[in-house]
C-alpha cells in the first residue's frame, strides 16, 4: 500500500504536466508546438517498423541512436578509467596535487564545447572527435572527486593498515578505493549527464550520424514532431542511464549505513 | 632468555629548533613472554608516541625497540595493534568476517584457512555468528571485540593495545576487560596495554609501568600482586588492589618531577596544563598526518 502511494507520489506531477501539455498544444494551432500524442506517433514512425531480423526497429536506430550511445559510453568510461586511476594516484601522493592543481583548475574551467573546433582539426568529424570531446568534459568531475575521495582515508585506518603490513595492492584496492568510492560515484553521476550534453552538441555540427545530427536535420526540414521526438528520447536516455548508474551505486555501496537507513532518498533519485 | 619486548633508551622528539617537543625520553623497560604489562600515564604525556614507536609506526629519534631480539624498524609481522577508535579502525566496507580476515590475506593464508581462523577468532571474543554483519550493525563494545578478534587472528607474539576500552561505556568496559583476561590466559599472549585509567591498569596488569608527565619516562615499575583469576567486584575491593591503585595514583599525581613543583598547585595551572596537553596532542596529530602515507 505504501509502495503504491510512493509510486503515485513520484509520478503524479509528471503525468499532470503531460496532460496539461496535451491540452495546451491542442488548443494552440502553432506548428512549433505539436501535441505529445503526435510526437509519440512520430517517434513510432521514426524508430519502429523495421524487419523482424532487426527486432522491428527502424534503420534509424542503428544509424543514429546506437552510435550516439556508443560514443557517450566510450567517452564516459574512458574518462572514468583515467579519472579514477589518476585521481587515486594524485590523491595519495604527497605533492601531486600541489603540482597539478593549478593546471587542472584551468583546464576544468574551459567549457569543453569550445574545444570542439580544435578536436575537429585533430580528430576529424567522425566518432573519435566526439568521443575525445565527451571524455575531456567528463574527466574533470571524476578526477577531482577521486582525488578528494582518496584523501579521505582517516589516520586511524592508515595506521591500522600499516600496522598489519599490508602490501600496496591491498592498500589501494581494499582501503583507498572503497573509502573513495562514495565521492567517485558522485563524480561519475555529474559526468554522465555532462557526457549526454556533449554527445548531442558534438553531433549538432559536422556529423553524418547520431541523435544530434538527426535533431538538426529534422529541424531544418520543418519536421517539428520528429524534432520533439528526438528531444524526448534524449530525456528518456538521460533518465535511464542515471537510473542504471544509481542501481550500480546502490549495489557497490551497499555497505554504507546511511543508504539502508534512508531508502527514500535513493528511490527519489531512481 | 631474551625478553619478548625490549625498549632501550627510547627518546622521541617532534620537530626541531625552538618548537621541538620531546614526547618521551629515557624509556627503558622489558616485557617477558606471556606477561600483560600496563602502561599508565597522565593524559597527553606521550603514551601514544611510545606505543607508535613500539608498533614501528614512527621511527624513534633515539634508542631501539626489539621484539624477541630483532630490532624493529617497521611493524613486525607478529605484532598486532588494537586502537582506541574502533569505529575508524574497522573497515566499514568489509563485513565483520572480512575485517578479521583482512590482515591474513597478505600473510599467505589460504582462503579456506583464512575463513576458519576468522571464525575461530570471532568465537574467542564471543561473536560467532556475527561474521556476515557489517561493523555499523554492531554496538561499540562489539565493534571493539571485532578489532580484538582481528588482532588475535594474526596470532601475534605481542599484542599492543592503545587505550582499547576508553571509548566504551563502563559496563561494556568491564566485560571487555574480563574478555581480554580470559583470552590472554587461553592463548598465553603477551600484551602491552596503554591506558590513562589507573583502576584498569591494576585490574588487568601483571605489571604496571607508571609514566611521568611529558616528556614521559618511567617513574615506577610495579608488580601487581593479585591472583591470576580476577573478578570485577571482589578483586576491586581487595586490600591489595586498593593499596596498589592508591600507590599508582600517588605516583601519577605527586610525581618527583625533574623540575621541582609546588605540591599544592593553584587552580590556574591546571588550565595551563590542559592547554599544554592540547598543544601537544595537536603536534601528535600533525605528526600522524605527516607520517601517514
Amino acid at each position: 500500500m505504501t509502495h503504491l502511494r510512493g509510486f503515485a507520489q513520484r509520478w503524479v506531477v509528471f503525468v499532470g504536466v503531460l496532460v496539461v501539455w496535451q491540452l495546451l498544444t491542442m488548443a494552440s494551432a502553432s506548428k512549433f508546438f505539436p501535441t505529445p500524442v503526435s510526437i509519440v506517433e512520430s517517434a513510432g514512425k521514426l524508430w519502429l517498423g523495421g524487419p523482424a531480423s532487426q527486432f522491428w526497429l527502424h534503420d534509424n536506430v542503428f544509424v543514429h541512436i546506437l552510435p550516439s550511445i556508443g560514443r557517450l559510453l566510450t567517452g564516459w568510461l574512458g574518462a572514468a578509467v583515467v579519472g579514477i586511476a589518476l585521481g587515486i594516484a594524485l590523491g595519495r601522493s604527497k605533492h601531486g596535487v600541489d603540482y597539478f592543481g593549478p593546471l587542472f583548475a584551468f583546464l576544468r574551467s574551459i567549457p569543453p564545447v569550445l574545444l570542439l573546433p580544435f578536436f575537429m582539426v585533430i580528430f576529424g568529424i567522425e566518432s573519435p572527435q566526439k568521443i575525445a570531446l565527451i571524455a575531456f568534459g567528463a574527466l574533470w568531475p571524476i578526477l577531482l572527486n577521486s582525488v578528494d575521495g582518496a584523501r579521505s582515508v582517516d589516520a586511524v585506518k592508515t595506521d591500522t593498515a600499516r600496522s598489519f603490513r599490508i602490501p600496496r595492492g591491498q592498500w589501494i584496492f581494499m582501503v583507498v578505493l572503497p573509502a573513495a568510492l562514495p565521492k567517485i560515484f558522485a563524480g561519475l553521476r555529474v559526468s554522465l549527464s555532462l557526457s549526454l550534453v556533449l554527445m548531442v552538441i558534438s553531433e549538432l555540427v559536422g556529423a553524418a550520424t547520431g541523435m544530434g545530427t538527426q535533431l538538426v536535420d529534422a529541424q531544418r526540414q520543418y519536421e517539428y514532431t520528429d524534432m520533439w521526438a528526438i528531444i524526448l528520447l534524449l530525456g528518456v536516455l538521460g533518465y535511464a542511464l542515471n537510473s542504471l548508474l544509481l542501481v550500480l551505486e546502490r549495489r557497490v555501496l551497499s555497505w554504507q549505513p546511511t543508504r539502508n537507513a534512508q531508502p527514500s532518498t535513493v528511490k527519489a533519485g531512481g | 632468555m631474551t625478553p619478548m619486548l625490549e625498549v632501550a633508551d627510547l627518546r622521541h622528539t617532534y620537530g626541531s629548533g625552538p618548537t621541538a617537543h620531546t614526547a618521551v625520553q629515557n624509556l627503558k623497560f622489558e616485557v617477558a613472554a606471556g606477561e600483560l604489562a600496563c602502561i599508565v600515564g597522565p593524559s597527553g604525556c606521550g603514551k601514544s608516541t611510545l606505543l607508535r614507536c613500539i608498533a614501528g609506526l614512527i621511527k624513534p629519534s633515539e634508542g631501539t625497540v626489539s621484539l624477541h631480539g630483532d630490532k624493529i624498524d617497521r611493524t613486525p609481522e607478529d605484532l598486532a595493534v588494537v586502537f582506541q577508535d574502533y569505529s575508524r579502525s574497522l573497515f566499514p566496507w568489509l563485513s565483520v568476517r572480512g575485517n578479521v580476515e583482512f590482515p591474513l590475506r597478505s600473510r599467505g593464508v589460504a582462503r579456506a584457512e583464512r575463513r576458519k581462523r576468522a571464525e575461530e577468532a570471532l568465537e574467542w571474543v564471543g561473536l560467532s555468528g556475527a561474521g556476515a554483519k557489517y561493523p555499523w550493525q554492531l554496538s561499540g563494545g562489539m565493534q571493539q571485540r571485532v578489532s580484538i578478534a582481528r588482532a588475535l587472528a594474526c596470532q601475534p607474539s605481542l599484542l599492543l593495545m592503545d587505550e582499547p576500552f576508553a571509548s566504551v561505556d563502563a559496563q561494556t568496559r568491564f566485560e571487555l576487560e574480563d574478555l581480554l583476561l580470559r583470552v590472554r590466559h587461553e592463548h598465553e599472549s603477551t600484551v602491552l596495554l596503554v591506558t590513562h585509567d589507573i583502576d584498569e591498569s591494576v585490574y588487568l596488569g601483571d605489571r604496571v609501568l607508571v609514566l611521568s608527565k611529558s616528556p614521559a619516562s618511567i617513574v615506577a615499575d610495579l608488580t601487581v600482586d593479585l591472583p591470576a583469576q580476577r573478578d570485577q567486584i571482589t578483586t576491586r575491593e581487595s586490600k591489595n588492589f586498593v593499596a596498589l591503585r592508591s600507590e599508582v595514583a600517588r605516583l601519577l599525581h605527586n610525581q618527583p618531577a625533574a623540575e621541582p613543583e609546588p605540591v599544592v598547585r593553584p587552580a590556574s595551572s591546571a588550565a595551563e596544563d590542559e592547554a599544554a596537553a592540547q598543544r601537544f596532542l595537536e603536534a601528535e596529530r600533525e605528526q600522524t598526518r605527516q607520517t601517514s602515507r
